[in-house]
């Protein structure tokens, strides 16, 4: 029954658009109206909660001197959470958009894992002296860089060709992620103490310290890539149909998919090395984007997901720090909500 | 006459069902002197000297052997829940580790820490078996209700659903400031093995003896429900015991050992690749190659930084992910995953 009231429902909203001799990508004017609405609440919520992270609970009044440097130490973790919030959330709806699956995130490719790696192994090879110059923009710069690098060798070997499969790619890249862990595991087992505690800092990594030397060149590439994607859209919304409808349609499948696959690399391991890893925030993020932009088109998922994406970041951090004063946990309950949605919309999905 | 009909098409209709009967091949007598020959090894490696120091022997007993003795029966079990999993769920690349098992069992770990200050060793083990019996069920709950476009999507989403428990996991332990049994439990070792401490392990034996019995059913299990039915099999019963003895066996090595990964997963895949899918004649195949795996990984991480240990489960985990993506390059050139 509820199928076919749903075919009577979009014949009918088809028949109007004719009518209205509009495209638009909602179904009704009132949609769309409740796409703007949504959209400006939670910027003004993302706004309202940074703002107060700003300023909320200041030790020192506004007139004083030392007030423009506390709130420069608060500015890097908001721009931190700025460039989170549009990492995940850009690279999530595009990944999944490609993927044809709204329940995988590219976090499942094993950019931690290779982070981790990479320091592990600088460690283990070439010491510790080697780790702490291996520091500053260069370092940021070469390391970005060998995570691209490497991903798109696993993209061009796995994805093109005769027997290219997307998920049998994924599926390596999460066992090559497994495998790098054990392998960096193994080498932090044969470290000494001291050269341990030096490498755990490093891998350690949240919004909150937030290394704010990297920001002049992180911030131009992230939006660099973003706008990108964001230009990519109407490509990104005809590969959401899948393989055989997009190559009819006359897109370059191959080659569009392991464009966009290269910059969701681009924005996954800036991410990872500026901030540390999020497994789950950008499936949440995404979830509800896809829940309050009731669209295909993604230049109204984008902004839609990027916004919802920074308010969660932000009035999470706000919360916990000012109300609940549980500063440690902020990114643990992010990731155990994702979780928890995550367990919840498995469990009522049909097919996959 | 027509008995004679009869009894012909009753002989030809199985004709690979009687190659594979044969289970005393040459083949399976070398692999038996391997896996014999490794467990010596492991019996005379470590730190420890056996043959010059006086009390060399009782060392020998308290330590060396029950640790071969939990290797052998440790690789066995992982190695058979592999294999009943692959064909329960008609999907070769399910195993403890890629839906979720583990996972699970660390969470009943974790759980039975915080209900029981200082648990005994029953109690973690009951707490184990019963959490993976539970998360088992789940996925195959879900593998059930969900239609499936291809093969590959049922790890990916098991890897997953195990990331979410362990992230669970973690935000119970750094809540309840239990860090160190999760990250202890994550890393399995053999290294703590002694008289005492590993004997449950024994009921592994009797999860073997289970399997046997229903070995036949099990295969017609691996059918899928309309068939098995259709050949007087209670599908959902076998499901249930299947799970169960995955249950007790993930259970009881996670308890005693810990984790263990992907063991499940490519000793079963080379056998199949190899004899293919019949599982009572693999069973004894699929057991000593566990064995035989896991004591060379165990020698490899004794020997690797010798007067210290690595754990066995990182050498398993590279190792495995190497073998793993092999066989996943291997089947794509067949047409299998589609």
């Amino acid at each position: 029954m509820s199928t076919i009231d749903s075919q009577i429902n979009t014949k009918g909203n088809f028949d109007a658009s004719l009518r209205l001799r509009s495209t638009s990508a909602f179904r009704s004017k009132k949609e769309e109206k409740r796409y703007w609405l949504l959209l400006s609440l939670f910027i003004g919520v993302g706004l309202l909660a940074s703002l107060g992270l700003l300023l909320y609970n200041n030790p020192v009044p506004v007139d004083s001197p030392s007030f423009i440097p506390v709130v420069k130490r608060r500015i890097v973790a908001i721009v931190a959470m700025f460039v989170a919030a549009l990492c995940h959330s850009f690279s999530t709806v595009a990944f999944q958009s490609v993927t044809g699956n709204r329940i995988i995130t590219p976090s499942l490719l094993g950019f931690e894992s290779l982070y981790s790696f990479i320091q592990t192994s600088t460690l283990f090879f070439f010491g510790a002296s080697a780790l702490v110059s291996f520091s500053g923009t260069e370092a940021f710069f070469l390391q970005v860089a060998l995570m691209i690098i490497l991903s798109l060798t696993l993209y061009g070997w796995l994805l093109s060709g005769k027997y290219g499969n997307l998920h049998l790619m994924l599926l390596v890249g999460i066992i090559i992620g497994s495998g790098l862990n054990s392998v960096s595991g193994f080498m932090r087992r044969l470290l000494s103490p001291s050269e341990f505690d030096l490498l755990q800092s490093r891998l350690i990594g949240s919004v909150t310290n937030a290394d704010s030397e990297y920001f002049p060149i992180v911030i131009p590439m992230v939006i660099i890539t973003v706008l990108c994607l964001f230009f990519f859209s109407k490509k990104l919304n005809v590969l959401s149909l899948g393989k055989d409808v997009a190559t009819s349609f006359g897109v370059r499948y191959q080659a569009s998919i392991i464009y966009t696959l290269v910059l969701v690399a681009v924005l996954m391991s800036i991410s990872t090395s500026l901030i540390g890893p999020l497994t789950f925030f950008g499936f949440l993020v995404a979830m509800l984007s896809y829940q309050a932009a009731p669209t295909y088109d993604h230049r109204y998922v984008f902004p839609m997901a990027f916004a919802i994406g920074f308010s969660i970041l932000t009035s999470a951090y706000f919360l916990l720090y000012h109300v609940f004063h549980a500063q440690t946990v902020v990114s643990v309950i992010i990731e155990l909500f994702g979780g928890i949605i995550f367990l919840t919309v498995i469990l009522r999905k049909r097919s996959l | 006459m027509p008995k004679i009909v009869i009894v012909e098409v009753g002989s030809n209709s199985q004709p690979q069902f009687s190659k594979h009967k044969k289970l005393w091949t040459f083949p399976f007598i070398l692999a038996i002197l391997i896996v014999i020959i490794l467990g010596i090894i492991s019996l005379f490696t470590g730190a420890y000297d056996i043959l010059g120091k006086e009390d060399g022997w009782d060392m020998f007993f308290i330590t060396r052997v029950p640790r071969t003795i939990a290797l052998m029966l440790t690789g066995a079990a992982m190695a058979m829940t592999g294999l009943i999993m692959h064909l329960v769920t008609q999907n070769k690349m399910v195993e403890p580790t890629t839906i979720g098992t583990t996972e699970w069992a660390g969470l009943g770990l974790l759980t039975v820490y915080l209900l029981f200050p200082g648990p005994s060793l029953v109690l973690r083990m009951t707490g184990a078996i019963v959490f993976s019996f539970v998360g088992t069920m789940i996925f195959f709950f879900f593998l059930r209700r969900v239609k499936l476009r291809s093969s590959l999507i049922v790890p990916i989403i098991g890897l997953m659903l195990g990331a979410v428990i362990s992230a669970f996991s973690t935000f119970m332990a750094l809540f309840f400031k239990m860090s160190q049994v999760v990250e202890g439990w994550f890393i399995g070792s053999f290294a703590a093995v002694q008289i005492g401490r590993y004997e449950y392990l024994w009921i592994i034996i009797i999860v073997t003896i289970i399997i046997f019995m229903y070995a036949n059913r099990l295969t017609l299990a691996g059918l899928g429900e309309d068939v098995a039915t259709t050949l007087g099999v209670n599908y959902n019963h076998l499901i249930v015991l299947a799970n169960a003895l995955i249950a007790v066996a993930v259970g009881i090595v996670a308890a005693v050992i810990g984790n263990i990964p992907f063991l499940g997963l490519i000793v079963p895949n080379i056998i199949s690749m190899t004899r293919g899918d019949d599982l009572k004649s693999n069973l004894p195949w699929v057991c000593l190659l566990g064995m035989g795996t896991i004591t060379l990984c165990d020698i490899i991480s004794r020997v690797v930084n010798m007067p210290f240990e690595v754990p066995v489960s990182l050498i398993l985990g590279t190792l495995g992910a190497v073998v793993f993506i092999l066989i996943l390059l291997r089947q794509r050139k067949s047409r299998r995953l589609r």
